[in-house]
C-alpha cells in the first residue's frame, strides 16, 4: 500500500485541478457550440466528469472518503438527468421531427 | 507513474475536443467513450478503484450505450445538422477559453489550500467508501432510489404515445 500512496504523491493537486478546468470549458464551450440537442447533453457528461475527477483528486489527496461518496451520488443523479433528457429528445424528435436545441423556443417570452 | 498521468490527461482532452469537432454524432459518441476510459484510468492512479469500475459500468457501460441507441433509433448517424453561424460559434470558443483563462489565473499561485499530507492509501478502496457510504450518507442514498423512481416514471411519461393520436404525433397544446 505504500508504493500506492508514493504514486499518488508524485502528481501535484494542481494538475488534477488544471485538468478539470480544461475538461470542463472544453464541456461548456462545446455546449454553446452544437445544436444537436444530443451532443449537447454528452458536453454536460463532461463536465460532470471533469467535477467527478475534480472530487476524486481531492478525496485522494486528503485522505476522506465523502469526496468519492460525493462522486457516486453525482453518478446516480447524472444517470437519472441522461435518462430524461433521452426521453426529451426522443419526444422532441416525434414533435417538430428535429434534434436541433433552436427549435426549442416556444417558451421564449 | 507521472507519464501515466500525463498520458491519460493528453487522452482525456484529446477525445473531449474531438466531441465537441466531429461531425457525425456516433463518432462524438466514440470519442467520448474514450475520453471516460481515460477518466477511468485517473481514478486507477488515484487508487479509487471503486469509482473505476462504477464509472466504467455506469458511463460506458450505460450511459453512452443509451446515448448510441437514441441515434440510431432516430436515424442520426449522418452529418446533415445545421451548423451555427460562424459568429455563434467564434463566441462559444471565446468564452470557453476566457472562462478557462480566469479558472487558470485563480490558481495561479497554488490552489490557497495547505495540503494536509495525511495521504491514506485505503481511501478509495470498497470497504472504506461503502462503510461511509453506509453510515455516513445512508439517508442521501436511499432518497436517490427515490430520484430514480421518479426519473423512470418521467422518462416512461415522456415516451409513451398519447392515447388520442395513433399515428404518435404531436402533444395537443405543444405544437
Amino acid at each position: 500500500m505504500n508504493d500506492i500512496v508514493t504514486a499518488i504523491r508524485t502528481v501535484p493537486l494542481e494538475h488534477y485541478v488544471m485538468l478539470s478546468f480544461v475538461l470542463f470549458s472544453i464541456g461548456m464551450a462545446g455546449a454553446m457550440f452544437r445544436r444537436n440537442t444530443i451532443i449537447v447533453l454528452m458536453c454536460l457528461e463532461l463536465m460532470f466528469n471533469s467535477v467527478n475527477l475534480l472530487l476524486t483528486a481531492f478525496s485522494a489527496h486528503y485522505g476522506d472518503p465523502g469526496g468519492q461518496v460525493f462522486v457516486f451520488f453525482i453518478m446516480l443523479v447524472a444517470a437519472a438527468e441522461v435518462t430524461v433528457g433521452l426521453a426529451i429528445v426522443v419526444m422532441m424528435k416525434r414533435n417538430v421531427d428535429s434534434v436541433d436545441i433552436n427549435q426549442l423556443n416556444r417558451m421564449r417570452g | 507513474m507521472q507519464i501515466l498521468f500525463y498520458l491519460f490527461a493528453a487522452v482525456s482532452i484529446l477525445s473531449a475536443l474531438f466531441v465537441v469537432a466531429a461531425k457525425n454524432p456516433v463518432n462524438s459518441v466514440i470519442a467520448l467513450i474514450v475520453c471516460f476510459l481515460s477518466i477511468a484510468g485517473h481514478y486507477i492512479l488515484l487508487n479509487a478503484q471503486f469509482l473505476a469500475v462504477v464509472h466504467i459500468i455506469v458511463y460506458t457501460g450505460a450511459i453512452m450505450v443509451l446515448f448510441l441507441f437514441v441515434i440510431m433509433l432516430l436515424n442520426l448517424n449522418k452529418s446533415t445538422e445545421p451548423q451555427k453561424s460562424m459568429a455563434t460559434r467564434i463566441a462559444a470558443v471565446i468564452a470557453g477559453g476566457l472562462f478557462l483563462l480566469t479558472l487558470l489565473g485563480a490558481i495561479k499561485d497554488g490552489i490557497g489550500i495547505a495540503n494536509p499530507d495525511v495521504y491514506d492509501g485505503s481511501v478509495g478502496l470498497v470497504k472504506s467508501v461503502g462503510t461511509s457510504l453506509f453510515t455516513e450518507y445512508l439517508l442521501p442514498f436511499e432518497v436517490s432510489s427515490v430520484l430514480f423512481l421518479s426519473a423512470m416514471i418521467g422518462a416512461v411519461m415522456l415516451g409513451k404515445k398519447d392515447k388520442g393520436q395513433p399515428d404518435g404525433g404531436e402533444i395537443s397544446g405543444v405544437a
